[in-house]
């Protein structure tokens, strides 16, 4: 631990390929993460991109098993996870047990191919936790194109998705596809997840997608400043935590959620909109 | 959705056709015929079930007519709807005037980058009108109920409707911004035409401003004059049991039917 904030070693890390690889990918993410976090909040859906990080470690572990890529292993199991709480929670009243009950079987499942996996163990742990070298060049193609493709849809549906995520009932009377909308968002939330699987790990998908979102709500009650808050919050953590995870070789997750973390307290206690200006 | 709410020119604001609207073997309603002329106030009363909410989705094109037509002046997409009153959660990242924009193109595809200056203004002219502007750029969740509920108003009618569906709109709210929110309406459909339908329980907080009632029990129906059909004769045959309509100075109160009044809210969206 005496290299931790060793900077020659950081800089000299940041010579190799795979480190900026990693850094592109983690720009890449912070920018799709920030831009559905707001709407993760306002949809109360955390729990949700929670349980579709799990099953995307679940298909990560599967295609580990089985010897095809990571990335497409973890895309196919957050995007059935999607697929499965989109179609199987119609009501808001039941979705948090259903997530429960998805999440809880598709870890265990992950963990039994973990267990039949005879590979090397640093690939487990990365999984879960994150490391640098999970991102190779024809991942980071992956990631970049499914980046695009998230974002053209979520700009089409953008303004319907927001209505209907703020008063179901009036954009329904409006005649907005309140359901369509939902399962189509699960699913961008599910590629979404799965790519930020491949940086940050399964656990702490959260620390990118919620947490700079939650931190933006904070300090503004406007959507579009909250949303561009929270695409800066999320690069900060995501960028901050990588470089700061090179030098002591930790998992890039530790840091960034340290740092998104951070963000989140100070957002707190310094958010000013909370309160009413006047009453 | 269905494409059964045409927009053809008609003169009324809402015309009914011979409307039958049957779930099953359950009809909600039959034969009714009602025209709504731009700029009448019309108060639909009922209990629950009698089918006011399923009315509104018909009028909304969310719901399909078992038989019988439907024609709503300039199409849904010039229907304003008012929603009762519930409160917004109070950590929302939405402003006021977020709200009322939902009204104009929350049901837009795209994000509508190109039309923002044209949108602000519509939106400063919507929440002008119905005194919102101080509260405008506050979070929400944090405004009072009354100011909520002005801003559902605002949100209904930036769109410039030609109908304005309520649905409840004054329930749980205190008389003070019943008043409020009921002048709005009113003001409104004197200073544009806008015809209103207003789905309520109780008919007094808006008894000077109705034109005509449409009162519905177990699918028998009567159209009229509050003076027509607020009476103890033409309510007992509705009900098919004794009830009595006492006018008390301004006011009506009815009397002797368990359900007249009912307070169970309901939502158009809720139902399948």
């Amino acid at each position: 631990m005496e290299n931790f904030f060793d900077l020659s070693l950081t800089f000299d890390l940041l010579g190799y390929d795979f480190v900026r690889q990693m850094l592109v990918a983690g720009a890449v993410l912070g920018v799709v993460a920030g831009l559905l976090g707001p709407l993760v909040v306002t949809r109360k859906m955390a729990f949700a991109v929670h349980g579709t990080s799990e099953l995307a470690f679940t298909g990560g572990a599967a295609a580990l098993l089985v010897g095809v890529g990571v990335g497409y292993g973890a895309l196919a199991g957050s995007v059935v996870a999607a697929l499965l709480l989109g179609l199987l929670s119609r009501r808001d009243s039941d979705r948090d047990s259903v997530i429960g009950a998805i999440l809880a079987f598709g870890l265990g499942l992950g963990v039994l191919f973990l267990f039949m996996y005879k590979g090397r163990s640093a690939n487990k742990f990365g999984l879960l936790t994150g490391q640098i070298v999970s991102v190779g060049s024809t991942d980071l193609w992956l990631l970049v194109g499914a980046s695009v493709a998230v974002l053209a849809v979520l700009a089409f549906i953008y303004r319907p998705l927001h209505f209907a995520s703020v008063d179901a009932a009036v954009a329904t009377a409006r005649g907005v596809p309140v359901r369509t909308l939902s399962v189509v968002f699960a699913v961008l939330v599910g590629i979404a997840t799965a790519l930020s699987v491949q940086v940050v790990g399964a656990l702490l998908v959260l620390s990118l997608m919620i947490t700079p979102a939650a931190a933006a709500g904070r300090v503004t009650a406007s959507p579009v400043k909250a949303t561009v808050l929270a695409v800066v919050f999320a690069e900060i953590s995501v960028l901050l935590g990588i470089l700061l995870s090179l030098a002591p070789g930790v998992p890039v997750s530790a840091f960034v959620t340290a740092v998104s973390f951070l963000i989140y307290l100070v957002c707190r206690a310094f958010g000013g909109s909370r309160s009413r200006a006047e009453v | 959705m269905t494409a059964q709410v045409s927009d053809r020119s008609v003169r009324g604001a809402v015309a009914l056709r011979g409307a039958r609207l049957s779930y099953g073997d359950r009809v909600l309603w039959d034969g009714l015929d009602l025209d709504v002329a731009p700029g009448e106030f019309v108060a639909v009363l009922g209990p629950n079930g009698s089918g006011k909410t399923s009315l509104m989705r018909v009028l909304l094109g969310l719901q399909p007519l078992s038989s019988g037509t439907v024609e709503v002046a300039g199409g849904n997409r010039r229907v304003g709807y008012v929603p009762q009153q519930r409160a917004l959660d109070s950590s929302l990242t939405l402003r006021g005037r977020d709200l009322v924009g939902f009204g104009l193109d929350g049901h837009a595809w795209g994000i509508g980058w190109r039309h923002r200056a044209r949108r602000r203004a519509a939106v400063d002219t919507a929440l002008a009108a119905v005194g919102a502007t101080r509260y405008a750029d506050e979070p929400v969740g944090l405004l009072s109920g009354g100011e909520q509920q002005r801003l559902r108003v605002a949100q209904a009618l930036v769109g410039d409707p030609r109908v304005l569906l309520c649905d409840e709109p004054l329930l749980s709210l205190d008389l003070a911004h019943q008043r409020v929110v009921s002048d709005l309406i009113d003001r409104r459909r004197r200073a544009a035409g806008t015809a209103v339908l207003f789905v309520t329980h109780e008919i007094n907080p808006v008894l000077p401003l109705v034109d005509r009632v449409l009162y519905l029990v177990d699918g028998r129906f009567r159209i009229g004059t509050p003076a027509e059909v607020m009476t103890s004769a033409t309510l007992s045959e509705l009900y098919r049991t004794n009830v009595e309509v006492v006018r008390v100075r301004d006011q009506i109160h009815v009397v002797g039917a368990q359900h007249v009044c009912e307070d169970g809210p309901h939502h158009v969206a809720d139902e399948e």
